[in-house]
């Protein structure tokens, strides 16, 4: 996040992006400042400002603001007051800017436009972006950009967002622009007055003037939308293709896994018969090895579940699927607004929970925070992808369906239902005054995916996934593999190692509180890193299974060890304090930022903790009536 | 008589915006749904409506929105001499 206070650019001049929501400001912003932000084909990408910096080819350096869409400058949610108080000189730690880029949605001008005017009355120095002109010519829309500007009275230049191209002419103005003598802007500033309907008048007043005031259909939409929105086959649809999404998770990794495993697998080896027996070469076959080897192999079914998000983002289906499930969000007390904030919680609750701020009803907003969590996110896909693999039948089912994923498919359901329960009951807790819900989404033309964004899109996020396997998970591996070896065992000892170290102590001692949800020492000493980080449960059950063998000179995979040790009844008890379990202390942090206070957080860990324990109590129970201990 | 709403509209029928007008509990739905492009003289269009009726698509000027229904209630349309 770089919504900074950096001041060493003080001196520079500095250029805000304002514009509606999803007329493409963040694509302009990257392609200015060479800064890869998150773009996707939905209102409310953007949440905070985000700063980047553009060197002309004269070296001249500009700052560049890319703000949260607005509608007008009346905001009515937490990420829009960001945009009028940088615009107003009220955002703490940041001038007044000295150039306003006002970015108009080229096919869209009719509601774009009085955006521009707004913006002119700012006082600022102001500039329009006629961005998307390439997508506005495609559909038949002539604009003369010289007779908008006279009309407007500010400068226009047509911008493509998406082309490596697009912003040259942008770039030309700014180089030949007499940046000492901008005017400068007006301190006092009157937003009180409501300009809505005069504002109006004018637009009408220049589209007309311009030959833009017919109202052209949009064909494609219009059709897409008569088979994805069918009030009967729309809602199947979706299921469908989730469940397709989970089905493919499974069958399509089952290759790049078994490399990935050959590999790790090929190393111990080498290490092993090249090393002697060392401390040393512990800490690499069964610390480091184990730990990273086991959570490394998950990569490819993150990947797959990532390309069809970022498919979904790109192709502005995701508002539409929101469209599809606000009734059912509406019986819990939410409104279809909450959708994309919990969607995004499927990658990282983190970035699930600062979407919030688009929410402009705050107790919707605080009921979205709560739930979130509950959403599966990318870091327990390891776990269950081990449990699954280790305790589910690879087997087809009827019509080809696979086992395995259906079980993942059925799990990420079981969070989804919990998180609509949870949001249910806290809804009998709310006065009837506050259940007012506004939904108001715009719903996007669709575009056909670029397959530049979607490979860029999943670049970065094999970059997070390898930087935490490198980081905080190699940490945790190395810090639990010292736990579980030291202090050594006494010359007499008869049961492995493991057991009588400091990780062996505390396991023990924990276990007596897991005993009744049927977990064992193992899983309660993993348990407990895994806090930091959910992945870390796979690479400390590793490296302490590793650990666990008398003879701790193979390294044997994990999957066959802990299918032996476990009865399913443990394993299913597992997999349900993994829909619930409380969140990462990553997420806790982000929770008492975007709350400001220790209350939210607490009151969410604590629900969640007991959540957890009774979902992993009733599961275990059931399942050893059913004989599965 | 009764001002007709957009939540009333047969769909794919083409209207105009009259006024909007603004709920005792919640005033500050007016300015939202006008800062979204809900204003007078703009040409109005229900697309869909899901199963139950809520939400509804509409199209506003070259927009579409997802508006619930106690949202499309507050919109008044122009009456259309017959």
């Amino acid at each position: 996040m770089n919504s900074s206070k950096i001041h060493f650019y003080e001196s520079s001049p500095l250029l805000a992006l304002l514009g509606n929501p999803n007329c493409g400001k963040t694509a302009l912003f990257n392609l200015l400042t060479g800064s890869r932000q998150k773009v996707a084909n939905y209102a409310g990408v953007t949440v905070e400002r985000k700063e980047g910096r553009l060197t002309l080819a004269s070296g001249k350096t500009l700052r560049i603001l890319d703000l949260p869409g607005a509608y007008s400058l009346y905001p009515r949610s937490l990420d829009e007051r960001v945009t009028c108080n940088v615009l107003l000189g009220r955002a703490e730690g940041e001038k007044r800017p000295d150039l306003v880029l006002c970015v108009l949605n080229a096919t869209n001008l009719r509601r774009n436009l009085r955006l521009a005017l707004a913006a002119k009355r700012l006082g600022l120095p102001c500039i329009v972006l006629l961005n998307m002109s390439d997508v506005a010519k495609r559909n038949g829309l002539k604009i003369h950009s010289a007779d908008l500007a006279a009309e407007l009275g500010l400068p226009v230049i047509p911008t493509i967002g998406v082309n490596a191209h697009g912003v040259d002419d942008l770039k030309r103005y700014l180089e030949e622009l007499d940046w000492r003598n901008l005017p400068v802007a007006a301190t006092q500033i009157d937003t009180r007055p409501n300009y809505t309907a005069t504002d109006n008048q004018r637009v009408q007043q220049i589209l007309d003037k311009l030959a833009l005031n017919e109202v052209l259909p949009d064909a494609l939409a219009d059709r897409l939308d008569r088979i994805l929105l069918q009030p009967i086959l729309g809602p199947i649809i979706l299921v469908v293709l989730l469940f397709l999404i989970f089905q493919a998770v499974f069958s399509w990794a089952t290759m790049p896994m078994e490399a990935i495993k050959w590999a790790i697998d090929a190393t111990a080896g080498f290490l092993s018969s090249h090393m002697p027996d060392s401390w040393l070469r512990s800490l690499l076959i069964n610390g480091i090895l184990a730990g990273l080897g086991g959570v490394l192999v998950f990569l490819p079914q993150i990947l797959i579940l990532f390309f069809f998000i970022l498919l979904l983002e790109e192709s502005g289906y995701l508002p539409r699927a929101a469209f599809l499930l606000d009734r059912l969000m509406a019986t819990v007390g939410l409104s279809g607004r909450s959708f994309i904030p919990l969607l995004s919680s499927f990658a990282c609750a983190i970035p699930g929970i600062m979407a919030t701020r688009s929410i402009s009803n705050p107790r919707d907003r605080l009921v979205t925070i709560l739930i979130a969590p509950m959403m599966t996110c990318s870091a327990r896909l390891p776990v269950y992808a081990l449990l699954i693999s280790a305790f589910i039948p690879n087997q087809k089912l009827w019509a080809g369906l696979d086992f395995q994923g259906l079980v993942l498919f059925l799990l990420y359901l079981m969070g989804i239902v919990g998180a609509m329960a949870v949001a249910w009951i806290l809804k009998h807790f709310t006065s009837k005054q506050f259940q007012v819900h506004a939904l108001m989404m715009e719903l996007p033309s669709y575009h056909l995916p670029r397959l530049g964004n979607l490979m860029l899109g999943l670049w970065q996020r094999c970059e997070i996934f390898l930087r935490r396997v490198g980081g905080i998970i190699f940490i945790l591996t190395v810090c639990l593999w010292v736990l579980s070896s030291f202090p050594a065992p006494p010359p007499n000892a008869i049961g492995a190692p493991i057991e009588y170290s400091f990780a062996g102590m505390l396991g023990k001692l924990l276990a007596v509180l897991f005993q009744p949800i049927g977990f064992n020492w193992q899983i309660s000493i993993a348990l407990v890193p895994g806090l930091a980080a959910r992945e870390v449960v796979v690479s400390s059950l590793a490296t302490v299974y590793a650990l666990s063998t008398v003879n701790n000179n193979t390294s044997e995979a994990l999957i066959p060890l802990i299918s032996q040790a476990w009865s399913l009844a443990t394993a299913l008890s597992l997999l349900a304090w993994f829909v619930f379990a409380p969140q990462c202390l990553s997420t806790i942090a982000a929770v008492k930022r975007e709350t400001g206070g220790w209350k939210i957080p607490l009151i969410m860990l604590s629900y969640l903790f007991v959540l957890a324990y009774l979902a992993s109590f009733v599961t275990y129970q059931i399942a050893l009536l059913f004989g599965w201990g | 008589m009764k001002p007709i709403t957009v939540n009333q509209l047969p769909i794919g029928s083409v209207s105009r915006v009259e006024r909007v007008n603004a709920p005792s509990n919640k005033p500050e739905l007016a300015q939202q749904l006008e800062d979204i492009g809900f204003l007078p003289g703009e040409q109005v269009t229900v697309l869909r409506r899901s199963l139950l009726g809520d939400p509804l698509m509409v199209r506003i000027g070259t927009s579409t929105f997802a508006l619930r229904r106690a949202e499309a209630q507050l919109i008044e349309i122009a009456n259309i001499p017959q």
